[in-house]
């Protein structure tokens, strides 16, 4: 197996895996340090996938950014000495139904995802996605740019003004 | 066999319905929120897979900028919300909280 596959399945495991512990996890502090993991494995996809550009930001933003956010949620809304005791306290029989449900959708999806035959283009070989995405953001993408601009404006005002003591 | 499309898919699949299952599941809104990031990592995994594999070139890779983007004022968004709801309810379990003024 080359190196690319090595680290592909390397990634695979440290995302699902992860993953998991996000989902199943008792305790919510687990779960959002485990999250961290999922971040840097789908960054590390990224990077395998010849968009540098994105496994930056996605650090930068995810692990940097949102991922503070949660933790700050989680230490702010949540008593340290009963962590999510009570969260899971769902009955067996929704939880057996969700899981049932989230099963299906995966393996109907990873049947659809296989089973079909895709439009495969030889990847363009382009050394630097930087400039690319530079160039599409303020050419063809220039509204979407702006909007989200706006969006994120929108975004600290609101936040901030939800989440202020009264 | 080299790593083609097919394997970015599944293990989208796979992140998709594991955040799925938070979702449906978890009653601390904040786990419901990892979740929902789940889910947004799982479709940008998908657009960077078909940036390179699918013709796509650089336009999935801008998608997957502006999913990031939207992905960031949500969670600012939400925990705000979540915060908010803490001080008036006292608990951020979203099976309680089912009125809209006490």
């Amino acid at each position: 197996m080359d190196l690319v596959g090595l680290a592909f399945y390397f990634l695979a495991a440290l995302i699902v895996i992860s993953a998991a512990i996000v989902v199943f996890s008792k305790n919510i502090m687990y779960s959002a340090f485990s999250l961290m993991f999922t971040f840097f494995g789908v960054a590390g996809l990224y990077v395998l996938l010849n968009a540098d550009f994105l496994a930056v930001t996605q650090i930068m933003v995810y692990i940097g950014g949102i991922l503070v956010l949660i933790i700050f949620g989680v230490m702010l809304t949540t008593r340290i000495t009963g962590v999510d005791v009570k969260s899971n306290s769902l009955g067996k029989i929704q939880v057996g139904i969700a899981g049932l449900l989230s099963t299906i959708i995966a393996i109907s999806l990873i049947v659809v995802f296989s089973s079909t035959k895709w439009f495969l283009s030889e990847p363009k070989v382009s050394g630097d996605s930087t400039k690319l995405i530079g160039n599409e953001l303020l050419t063809n993408y220039l509204l979407a740019f702006e909007a989200a601009s706006v969006l994120l404006l929108i975004a600290i005002i609101g936040a901030a003004f939800i989440a202020r003591r009264k | 066999m080299g790593i083609g499309l097919t394997h970015y898919l599944v293990i989208s699949a796979i992140l998709f319905s594991l955040g799925l299952f938070a979702i449906i599941v978890r009653k601390h809104a904040v786990l419901v929120l990892m979740g929902l990031e789940l889910v947004l990592n799982s479709a940008n995994i998908n657009f960077v897979a078909f940036a390179k594999y699918g013709g796509m070139n650089i336009e999935g890779q801008v998608a997957a900028v502006f999913v990031i983007i939207l992905a960031a004022a949500e969670a600012a968004v939400a925990l705000a919300i979540v915060l908010n709801i803490y001080q008036n309810f006292k608990t951020v379990n979203v099976d309680e909280i089912d009125n809209l003024k006490d």
